[in-house]
């Protein structure tokens, strides 16, 4: 429904073992029409989508990741529960809320969601802590494992049954400034939808991309240029502003560095109090020092943008589509001293994605025509999985088969072909309103009586049993209740009773000598010849093979003959045919 | 299926349970109250206590007046405190699998399990659980290192010796076990073999057994758990509270349909009701404060504390507090401050919602930015500046033996104005104000003990219904001091199997299934069978393969190809495997109908005797007998194994196979 071959607008209904949930609920950032949200009537044309979906999921907090959820529950109508992390419920409402405000305060938007419904979306939304497994109803079952993408970003492993598909959402393989690196178990998904905007780059160390965007921030500020930095508020802002605050101390700077928004102190508390989500070292040390504490970044007046002199401004948003930021670039376009850095990913259609593809005159709106001449930048600093870091996801998890989403096309070949060689599963990138079916095969699990289970697996101990053993059982199915018993619980259980059918053969032989004496030679001839089975001398004169009883007894008329009786039950009866016939062919003569 | 109780203290225990194959320690807790054997750790040289006379027989002998203290009327070790361990012969600690751990007061013991008797394996629990079990670790390694003693008593231990002792060192139950404080180094190294966990994650041990921590309600990341097979499941209930108040409710429908309940942990006060306590602390604190005295609450630098500073964050300003100080000292004060604000996860609703406006979920915050509570390290350095009287200070250790506690019970003990005010359950006021005796300062005793009590309790077993409760013994009677108190005793049916320290008990349920997985293509080639109306049968002929504790059932493996054209050399190449199962086989032979078919299949001459049990069925022509009776066919028939073979075939007609 979105996000198939196409960044914006994630959107994907999997229906598993007859559940269906839908995989966040975003908008695009490149259209104003129809299409920058979902068509929820692929779901269901007639009916409730309540009666249809199982659950909603929400990978984070990114507006082309939820931008549509109140307009799905609330303009659509859907009244099921809503799944997203602590986080991500605590910052989608804000950003909603501004998404909103842009919408129908600026662009003067009928007929789009209001704040109210942002509210009552907000109420039908479940909380889900980390790894904690919510049992959604008696069958399907979801977990959220660490993402790192943004503060609160989750990936979910949906489950009923033996099926189980894994969704990444957006996800970051190498831990950065403020986040750790996504982490999922072998959990051996039978399907794994990954997003994949980095499909075919694999970016240089972390640490050359830092260093290479701290020197063109200074020098550029010591040349005297401005420097634009478009981000949003919540996410990879807070990773640049711990970089240059680090190396504002270091090298003693005093060019001032401004925040956009007024968001961003709110943005910055929301990182202190949930700081269990972000990396390693900051939890550390964050009761010395608290990194989202800043001392060298304030907060941005609109005047401040015809300031003589250098600065550093983070503008929202991240793409230079609307707002402050594109306020502040047309400010600053003209000036070939300036520089714009693009931190991250532009979707097409967006000022951002014109420049970065080397749009130098911008058709602006009332037919102006803007010329840049600033400087334009672009480092890959949003935090996606590069085409490394998704193949060793791949690696991490061992799907059965893999779904890329969120990316370009052509780029999305480029990988899938490469996870098609690399892990031998098939990998699929279906186009939106496209419906990929994948056959399963779940195996039946049912509980076996410790009894026989325990038998069996002794057996299986012991040194003889080197050759496949075959486990012999009956099944009872009763309601929904399967149980697999040894033939004789089985029986007792439904009170029945065993029916013994039993076999008894005559083998006349040639011999003068005495029965005990024919028996004890019966017994030496089967003990040498069937090496591996249990042969036995009673006191009582009989042998047993087994269960198969031997005789040896007087011919009633013929002191000449002796009669050998050999007599089994149906359960013996290939070993016991055998030991007639090879009781037929005489016994050896003994050696004297 | 056992559970080893390697700990008698009903709030700190330490069991171990053995269920499939795997070996589960339940909690690690540490029993402090040991300490209350030995004199204060002062942080300031006390002349009171260096003149303490030392303690002499009763015949004069003055032999280990060196080790052994008087101060009115009892007598303390004077050396390094120590703790009493679980036990650790009952059972080879270094088998165990995994510890789970309920609540960061019950893994006090952990440096000692992990780092000294050969453990290999993984210890669980949730994130504040771990991070303020380190403070609390921490807090106590430095409370007793920082004062360090040179004399360490080890004579009065010996059990000829104890015997002469005055209760309740007489009675001090394995002395020759107690073991000194652990260091830094071995708290680091325990710590760093836990995993963290979050509520209802699904852990699975070995693919045998899986565990599921459930949030209990007692304290922040405190939890339950869930040990569980297939088919099988036992609940571990440990330190749970029905009480609102930080902590994120108790998960009380996930213990349902348990095997076994292990009940532990409930309040140590049954009597006491923690809201009129804590209204109780309130107004005493008010009095006292008014009246120019101070106040001292010993705490732990983490739990209650966070209920007490809101509670007081409301009441001061009403009370015409505001100017008094409080004061928070604790080598962890500030981390313990900090810690609280950023586990808005595990919190109860209230305080989770002010995290989403963004506000921090405690107003202890506001406490100190608007310089109401300080929070200092220790009594050292910037406190000793800034300490203005009348105050109120919260400082540890509860036990009064050491902690920076020592140092105002010293100095505040002689006025009447002062007022100290315990609300930490865990040790006896009485025997802890012990050493300093006489006191002029006022005594409070309001124990806030928000664990679950009897009421509590048996609504929560009529509500979950386990099939068999186990508890230590001490919650199957009456408390001593309150012997004809029969409601304050865990009241179910069938009742509680008790332990007691050192015990081995068989939890009594049998194992009976397990799970097994069936592979689709022999699910697709299985015949079920209606044998009853809604019960259907069918046979499986399968090979067995088990890895990982996991078992799955596979189609047998297509008959050999006979080797033809070769000759075979041996006899035994042809011995037929008798692995290959039958079924077994029910029902009976209706004799004329059998004779019919019999007839049908072109045998003649057919003659049928009765007997006893049934009827012998002569094939006078082919010399062969079939004996029939009501469960058993025997066919006796010579030389002629193609007739044999007939006669199965049509006999099997008759039967079901199983």
């Amino acid at each position: 429904m979105g996000a198939g071959q196409d960044v914006g607008r994630s959107c994907i209904l999997v229906s598993i073992a007859g559940k269906n949930v839908m995989l966040d609920c975003g908008m695009h950032m490149g259209f104003n029409d129809d299409r920058r949200f979902p068509d929820f009537s692929y779901i269901t044309q007639n009916g409730r989508l309540t009666d249809f979906l199982d659950c909603v999921i929400i990978s984070h907090f990114h507006l082309d990741h939820c931008g549509a959820l109140p307009y799905f529950s609330e303009m659509v109508g859907y009244d099921g529960p809503i799944y997203m992390t602590h986080p991500t419920q605590a910052i989608c409402p804000i950003l909603l809320e501004d998404y909103r405000k842009i919408a129908v305060d600026k662009k003067g938007e009928a007929n789009f969601f209001t704040s109210q419904m942002i509210k009552d979306c907000m109420k039908k939304v479940v909380a889900v802590h980390l790894h904690q497994t919510v049992q959604v109803d008696d069958e399907l079952e979801i977990k959220a494992y660490y993402a790192g993408h943004v503060l609160g970003a989750a990936m979910f492993q949906i489950k009923v049954g033996s099926e189980s598909v894994v969704y990444t959402g957006d996800y970051n393989m190498t831990p950065d400034r403020h986040l750790g690196a996504a982490w999922v178990d072998k959990c051996r998904p039978s399907l794994l939808i990954s997003e994949s905007t980095y499909a075919t780059t694999i970016r240089d160390s972390k640490r050359c991309r830092e260093r290479d965007f701290l020197k063109k921030v200074h020098e550029t500020v010591e040349r005297g240029g401005k420097v634009l930095i478009p981000v949003f508020a919540l996410g990879r802002a807070q990773e640049l502003c711990i970089l240059l605050e680090t190396f504002w101390e270091r090298m003693n700077l005093k060019v001032p560095i401004y925040f956009s928004t007024g968001l961003t102190e709110k943005a910055n508390h929301y990182y202190k109090l949930f700081i269990t989500w972000t990396n390693q070292k900051i939890r550390k040390t964050f009761v010395q020092r608290n990194m989202f504490e800043f001392k060298h970044i304030k907060a941005f007046d609109r005047a401040f943008a015809d300031n003589p002199g250098p600065m550093v401004v983070f503008a929202t948003p991240g793409m230079l589509h609307a707002g402050q930021s594109l306020q502040i670039f047309r400010k600053w376009a003209g000036n070939e001293k300036n520089m714009v850095i693009m931190p991250g990913y532009c979707v097409q259609g967006t000022v951002g994605h014109k420049i970065l593809s080397g749009q130098r005159k911008l058709e602006m709106e009332g037919r102006q025509v803007l010329e840049v001449k600033m400087q334009v930048e672009y480092m890959s600093f949003s935090a996606h999985a590069d085409a490394k870091g998704i193949m060793q996801l791949v690696g991490q998890a061992e799907p059965d088969s893999v779904l890329l989403v969120h990316g370009e096309a052509k780029k999305m070949e480029f990988l899938r072909q490469k996870i098609e060689q690399e892990f031998r599963v098939s990998c699929y990138m279906p186009a939106n309103g496209e419906t990929v079916t994948l056959p399963t095969s779940p195996s039946i699990p049912v509980g076996i009586s410790l009894g026989l289970l325990k038998r069996e697996m002794a057996q299986g101990l012991l040194p003889e049993a080197k050759k496949l053993r075959l486990l012999h059982g009956t099944l009872i199915m009763k309601d929904s209740s399967f149980r697999l018993v040894s033939s004789e619980q089985a029986l007792k259980e439904l009170g029945l009773a065993e029916h013994q059918l039993r076999f008894t053969c005559r083998v006349h032989l040639q011999d003068t000598r005495k029965e005990q004496e024919m028996a004890l030679r019966v017994y030496s001839h089967l003990k040498s010849t069937l090496q591996g089975h249990c042969v036995q001398h009673l006191p009582d004169g009989s042998v047993t093979v087994e269960s198969i009883l031997i005789q040896a007894a007087a011919h009633s008329e013929d002191p000449g003959t002796k009669v050998l009786l050999v007599s089994w039950t149906y359960q013996d009866e290939e070993l016991g045919s055998f030991l007639t016939a090879l009781l037929k062919k005489g016994l050896p003569q003994t050696p004297s | 299926m056992k559970l080893y109780c390697l700990s008698g203290h009903p709030t700190l225990p330490c069991n171990i349970l053995k269920f499939k194959s795997t070996t589960i320690m339940l909690d690690c807790g540490l029993d402090m109250t040991s300490t209350l054997n030995f004199l204060p750790l002062p942080l300031v040289q006390s002349p009171r206590l260096c003149n303490l006379p030392g303690w002499s027989l009763k015949d004069g002998n003055a032999f280990l007046d060196k080790e052994l203290k008087e101060c009115s009327g009892h007598v303390f070790v004077d050396s390094v405190p120590e703790f009493c361990l679980p036990e650790t012969e009952l059972i080879d600690l270094s088998t165990v699998d995994v510890i789970l751990i309920s609540n960061y007061h019950c893994m006090m013991a952990l440096p000692y399990i992990t780092e000294h008797t050969g453990f290999t394996g993984t210890v669980y629990a949730t994130e504040p659980t771990v991070q303020i079990g380190r403070l609390l670790m921490e807090e106590l390694v430095n409370f007793i290192e920082r004062v360090p003693k040179a004399q360490s008593a080890s004579l009065w231990k010996n059990k000829d010796i104890q015997r002469l002792l005055p209760s309740p060192l007489k009675d001090a139950v394995e002395v020759s076990t107690w073991r000194r404080c652990y260091t830094m180094q071995e708290v680091n190294s325990a710590l760093s073999k836990i995993q963290l966990v979050g509520y209802s994650q699904k852990i699975e041990l070995f693919g045998a057994v899986q565990v599921t921590p459930l949030s209990s309600g007692y304290a922040l990341g405190s939890s339950n758990w869930i040990i569980q097979s297939h088919y099988e499941k036992v609940s571990y209930v440990s330190g749970s509270s029905l009480l609102t108040t930080h902590p994120q409710p108790m998960d009380q429908t996930s213990l349902k349909n348990s095997d076994v309940l292990v009940l532990t942990g409930l309040t140590q006060i049954p009597t006491a009701n923690p809201d009129g306590m804590v209204g109780e602390f309130c107004s005493n604190l008010a009095l006292t404060v008014r009246n120019g005295g101070n106040v001292l609450v010993p705490c732990y630098p983490s739990g209650v504390i966070y209920d007490l500073l809101e509670c007081l964050y409301q009441y001061i300003d009403s009370a015409g507090l505001s100017s008094i100080p409080f004061y928070f000292i604790s080598p962890v004060a500030n981390s313990s401050l900090e810690f609280s604000q950023i586990f808005a996860e595990w919190l109860c609703h209230n305080k989770q919602s002010k995290v989403y406006l963004p506000e921090p979920p405690f107003p202890h915050a506001e406490l100190i930015q608007t310089n109401k509570l300080k929070h200092y390290p220790s009594i050292h350095g910037d406190f000793s500046n800034d300490f203005r009287q009348p105050c109120v200070v919260f400082t540890g250790h509860p036990s009064l033996r050491f902690g920076d506690v020592v140092h105002f019970m010293e100095l505040w003990g002689k006025s009447s104005l002062n007022t100290v005010i315990f609300t930490e359950p865990d040790f006896s006021y009485l025997e802890a104000l012990a050493p300093y005796q006489p006191l002029a300062m006022k005594c409070i005793y309001c124990p806030i003990d928000t664990r679950l009590n009897f009421i509590q309790v048996s609504k929560l077993l009529k509500e979950v219904q386990p099939l068999h409760v186990v508890c230590p013994e001490q919650y199957t009677q009456p408390p001593p001091a309150q012997s004809h108190r029969m409601d304050l005793m865990i009241d179910c049916q069938p009742p509680p199997m008790s332990y007691r320290r050192a015990e081995v008990l068989a939890l009594p349920f049998k194992r009976r299934y397990e799970k097994i997985e069936i592979m689709p293509e022999l699910a697709d080639s299985l015949v079920p069978m209606e044998i009853k109306p809604g019960i259907s049968l069918a046979t499986v002929s399968a090979v067995l393969h088990t890895k990982d504790n996991k078992h799955v059932l596979q189609p047998p493996p297509r008959p050999a190809q006979p080797t033809s054209g070769k000759k075979r050399k041996r006899v035994s190449d042809d011995v037929p495997d008798c692995q290959v199962l039958k079924p077994l086989l029910s029902g009976s032979i209706p004799v004329e109908q059998f004779v019919q078919t019999l007839e049908k299949h072109g045998f003649s001459d057919i003659k049928v005797e009765d007997t006893a049990k049934g009827h012998i069925v002569l094939l006078q022509e082919a010399e062969t007998l079939i004996q029939i009776e009501e469960d058993s066919t025997h066919i006796i028939c010579d030389n002629d194994e193609m007739l044999r073979v007939r006669l199965r075939d049509l006999v099997l007609k008759f039967l079901q196979k199983f």
